[in-house]
């Protein structure tokens, strides 16, 4: 049997879906870590949260830079767009992830409680804001983005915060609050880890019910994005994976499986995230309302001399990514113990 | 104000903060290599101290350059996108194979640099510390390639589409050594290091003048004073390599260096002097006759091209660059003069007794900065009315949604942030300097405890 590879545009297209799906699964916990923060009580708590994400939130954010990176070398034209587009919620965006960085690395530097406080709070908002604003730019993508015949967004701030985009934003949140506290979950133990199991439950039904209510809103609002799914009957079994996984995390939790469950729930988005490239694809941004305007893979892309470049840029450096990031989480296994370097 | 003085506000802003801290990173990694090396190999104690203290330094300017990173990998699509579209098939390979080569190195070890003493054994941990600094390099050379390209494009062809011309690689490798690269790259690495070891230097100069911790303090001086050393006399050779690029492929560049009006041999260097840009001439200042020609072409008779040879709206702001310029040069040899002496008086066994000298230490540390700054304001601000030399204007480099209010109130938002994470930082680097090295660190515990070498 011979399998047709993809074109390079095809291939990048995966590529770039990998990095942010990459992206959504390891930082997508410790913007949930932080949106609980506030909930651990006591100082001692609220270090071993931090220390939790302590020794790989950094490395977890990078797979945003080099997506973004990689945005930029493939599709240079969707980068333009789409910064220069969501300009406002993408300078908030940056304060936001400016705050959580900083929050965790200064918080414990200085006993006063103000000083604390101070940190916990922003490390709370920026984290929750970072997620809510990624999950209305991808409900934005998802909808369509007002473009002109040149490629140029053609709309306005406020035309960004509709309710579909909004909707995304929440779930994102629901999200990854839901996948942060599994985290917790599994990385404590003691009183902390029996609160944090109080935490799940809620966590999960939040999620269930806005996910339900973005699934609703996307058949009967945004149906291009379920059309490819309905077209090709074999990626119904994505759809259903997702199903699956979902409900396999409640069920993981309440046997005390916790690490499991966390593996449910990154399965959960790698297949949130592949629908998303599936009802996407070719298209990299649709623009509405002519639909001729949108960038695709073919448009948007870089040549393909750069493209081929990239590719072996992406196989020397993933498999080295892959082994290094793997001996890290390997090397930082098990429960969390704070120490005289911790924050 | 328009669009474009805002954004090239906001672009220098948010840069020139992002690069006060890399270069500390870059250069207290070297120092951390050299520390922990010294420590496996001699297992002295105090080694283990000055490789934990410096750590906890390395930490914080780390993660001050992680949150403002993340600003500059973003702001070439909100503020600069058709230079983007222009730019994206070239330069974004650079951009990308930084994040893929350099900060997922960097990041991951890091964890191990820091969390990571008691996991695992102190060879591992020596392995580590040398990722983060190879890391910390790799990132410099990524961005460097990437800056040097629009300085002196190379390895491209330009090719239409969606009806609007763009540059396409043609030669990958010609991309990646065009003719500015390795020079600045080799620059802007001694700067680096010069930052790092020179703020090694002040801190402990400080300890020594107050009599604190003062065994800690001369080893770390040692060995930072003779890194110092070693890059400031480089950084002349790269400046000066560099000056002759600049002389080939951006002579407007150069001639505003020095002010430089009239084609001709001969071509002074001032030592100071003031730009009057609208009478095109320089006032005052000592000046080396044929300095310049022999700067640029090695001989003190060479033809310089001056900027009169360039249509008016090709040239670059001149009084600017000129001081720039002016001021990093003129540290650069403040620094070596400063390095040099206080190694020989440290061989004479007199430094440490020396409190002139001292105290001049504890102020070097602003020297590398300053210079670094300094020098990419000469570099970045002498290549204008250039986004891309020679090809595309920065007037047309920008963003065309974008409206002059939002980025208005980006630049505020900056300021304001920044402006507090800048204090906090000086706040928190006063006061681990303050507190010194921990007493408990010559104890290594754990994995770390080492026998000593002789008494095992
Ligand atoms: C890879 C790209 C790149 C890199 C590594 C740097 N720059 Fe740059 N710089 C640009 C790409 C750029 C640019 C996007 O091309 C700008 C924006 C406007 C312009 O003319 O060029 C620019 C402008 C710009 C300006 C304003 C010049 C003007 O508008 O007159 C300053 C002062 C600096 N930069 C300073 C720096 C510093 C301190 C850097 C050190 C870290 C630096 N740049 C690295
Ligand atoms: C406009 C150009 C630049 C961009 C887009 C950029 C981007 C970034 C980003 C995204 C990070 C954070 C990475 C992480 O999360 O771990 C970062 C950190 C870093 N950058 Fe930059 N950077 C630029 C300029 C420079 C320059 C000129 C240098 C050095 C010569 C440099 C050296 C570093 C280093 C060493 C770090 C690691 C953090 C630190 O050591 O402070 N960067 N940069
Ligand atoms: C001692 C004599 C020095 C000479 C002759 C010199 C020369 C130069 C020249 C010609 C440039 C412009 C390069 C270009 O635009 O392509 C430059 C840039 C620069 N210099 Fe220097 N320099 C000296 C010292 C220093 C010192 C001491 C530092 C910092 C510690 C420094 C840091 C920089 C930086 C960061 C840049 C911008 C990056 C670049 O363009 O390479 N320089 N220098």
């Amino acid at each position: 049997m011979s399998v047709a590879l993809p074109d390079l545009n095809t291939m990048w297209f995966i590529l770039v879906g990998v990095l942010f799906t990459g992206y959504a699964m390891l930082d997508g916990f410790d913007l949930g870590v932080g949106q609980l923060h506030l909930l651990a009580r006591g100082d001692r708590e609220r270090r071993i949260m931090l220390n939790a994400i302590g020794p790989v939130w950094d490395g977890n954010e990078v797979w945003l830079v080099t997506g973004g990176g990689a945005l930029f070398a493939a599709f240079p034209e969707v980068y333009a767009t789409v910064f220069s587009g969501f300009y406002i919620p993408f300078i908030l965006l940056l304060v936001a992830l400016i705050f959580r960085a900083v929050a965790i690395e200064f918080r414990s530097k200085q006993p006063m409680p103000w000083w604390r406080a101070m940190w916990d709070w922003s490390f709370f908002g920026g984290s929750l804001l970072s997620a809510l604003l990624i999950g209305v730019a991808m409900g934005n993508i998802a909808w369509g983005m007002p473009l002109d015949d040149s490629g140029e967004f053609a709309g306005s701030f406020l035309g960004l915060l509709h309710p579909y985009a909004l909707i995304l934003g929440v779930t994102t949140v629901a999200l990854f609050m839901m996948h942060g506290a599994i985290y917790v979950l599994m990385k404590t133990e003691g009183e902390l880890h029996e609160r944090a199991r109080g935490w799940v439950n809620p966590c999960i039904i939040f999620f269930i019910i806005c996910y339900a209510t973005t699934t609703m809103a996307t058949l009967i609002y945004v149906p291009h994005m379920t059309e490819r799914v309905r077209q090709e009957p074999a990626f119904f079994l994505v759809a259903l994976g997702n199903m699956l996984a979902i409900a396999n995390i409640p069920r993981e939790i309440h046997r005390g499986e916790d690490f499991r469950a966390f593996l449910s729930s990154c399965a959960a988005m790698v297949a949130l995230m592949a629908l998303f490239g599936l009802g996407m694809f070719p298209n990299l941004v649709r623009a509405v309302p002519d639909s001729a305007n949108s960038l695709t893979v073919y448009t948007a892309a870089s040549s393909q001399k750069t493209l081929g470049i990239m590719l072996n840029i992406a196989l020397i450096g993933v498999p080295m990514v892959l082994a290094y990031s793997a001996s890290i989480y390997w090397i930082f296994r098990g429960k969390v113990k704070l120490d005289e370097m911790s924050y | 104000m328009d669009v474009e003085l805002l954004s090239r506000i906001q672009f220098a802003f948010t840069i020139s903060f992002h690069y006060l801290y890399p270069p500390l990173s870059i250069g207290l990694g070297v120092l951390l290599v050299i520390i922990e090396a010294a420590w496996l190999r001699t297992r002295d104690p105090m080694y283990h101290q000055m490789a934990r203290y410096w750590t906890r330094i390395f930490a914080l300017t780390f993660s001050m350059g992680v949150a403002t990173g993340i600003v500059m990998e973003f702001e070439f699509g909100t503020n600069w996108a058709t230079y983007s579209r222009y730019v994206g098939d070239v330069f974004g390979s650079a951009l990308a194979a930084e994040g893929i080569f350099a900060f997922f190195l960097e990041s991951g070890f890091l964890a191990v640099l820091l969390f990571g003493w008691d996991k695992v054994s102190p060879r591992w941990h020596f392995f580590s510390t040398c990722m983060v600094c190879f890391g910390a390099h790799f990132s410099a050379i990524w961005i460097v390639v990437a800056n040097s390209w629009q300085q002196t494009p190379a390895g491209f062809h330009v090719v239409e589409h969606l009806g609007q011309a763009r540059a396409e690689i043609t030669d990958f490798w010609a991309m990646v050594f065009n003719p500015s690269s390795m020079d600045r790259l080799s620059h802007v690495l001694c700067g680096a290091w010069q930052a790092g070891a020179f703020l090694a230097i002040s801190v402990s100069a400080w300890y020594l003048l107050r009599g604190r911790h003062e065994a800690f303090a001369r080893a770390s001086l040692r060995i930072a004073l003779w890194m110092a050393l070693a890059a400031s006399a480089l950084q002349v050779v790269t400046g000066h390599s560099s000056a002759v690029g600049v002389a080939r492929n951006q002579p407007a560049k150069l001639a505003a260096f020095e002010g430089h009006y009239d084609t001709g041999a001969h071509a002074p260097i001032y030592l100071f002097g003031w730009v009057d840009e609208r009478r095109e001439r320089v006032v005052g200042g000592p000046r080396v006759l044929g300095g310049l020609s022999w700067l640029a072409h090695g001989r003190a008779d060479a033809e310089v091209t001056g900027l009169r040879a360039f249509p008016r709206e090709d040239r670059p702001p001149v009084a600017l660059p000129f001081q720039a310029f002016h001021a990093m040069v003129g540290l650069g040899f403040v620094l070596l003069a400063l390095s040099a002496s206080a190694v020989a008086l440290m061989h004479r066994d007199l430094l440490f007794q020396s409190r002139p000298m001292l105290w001049a230490m504890v102020f070097a540390v602003l020297g590398p900065q300053i210079a670094n700054q300094a020098g990419w304001w000469a570099a970045e601000v002498g290549r204008q009315p250039w986004i891309v030399q020679g090809l595309l204007r920065t007037s047309e480099g920008l963003s065309r949604t974008v409206r002059a209010e939002a980025v208005l109130a980006s630049l505020v938002l900056f300021t304001a942030v920044y402006a507090l994470l800048f204090a906090v930082f000086v706040y928190l680097l006063n006061d681990k300097i303050q507190k010194g090295p921990h007493a408990g660190d010559l104890v290594p515990t754990g994995k770390l405890a080492l026998p000593e070498r002789g008494n095992a």
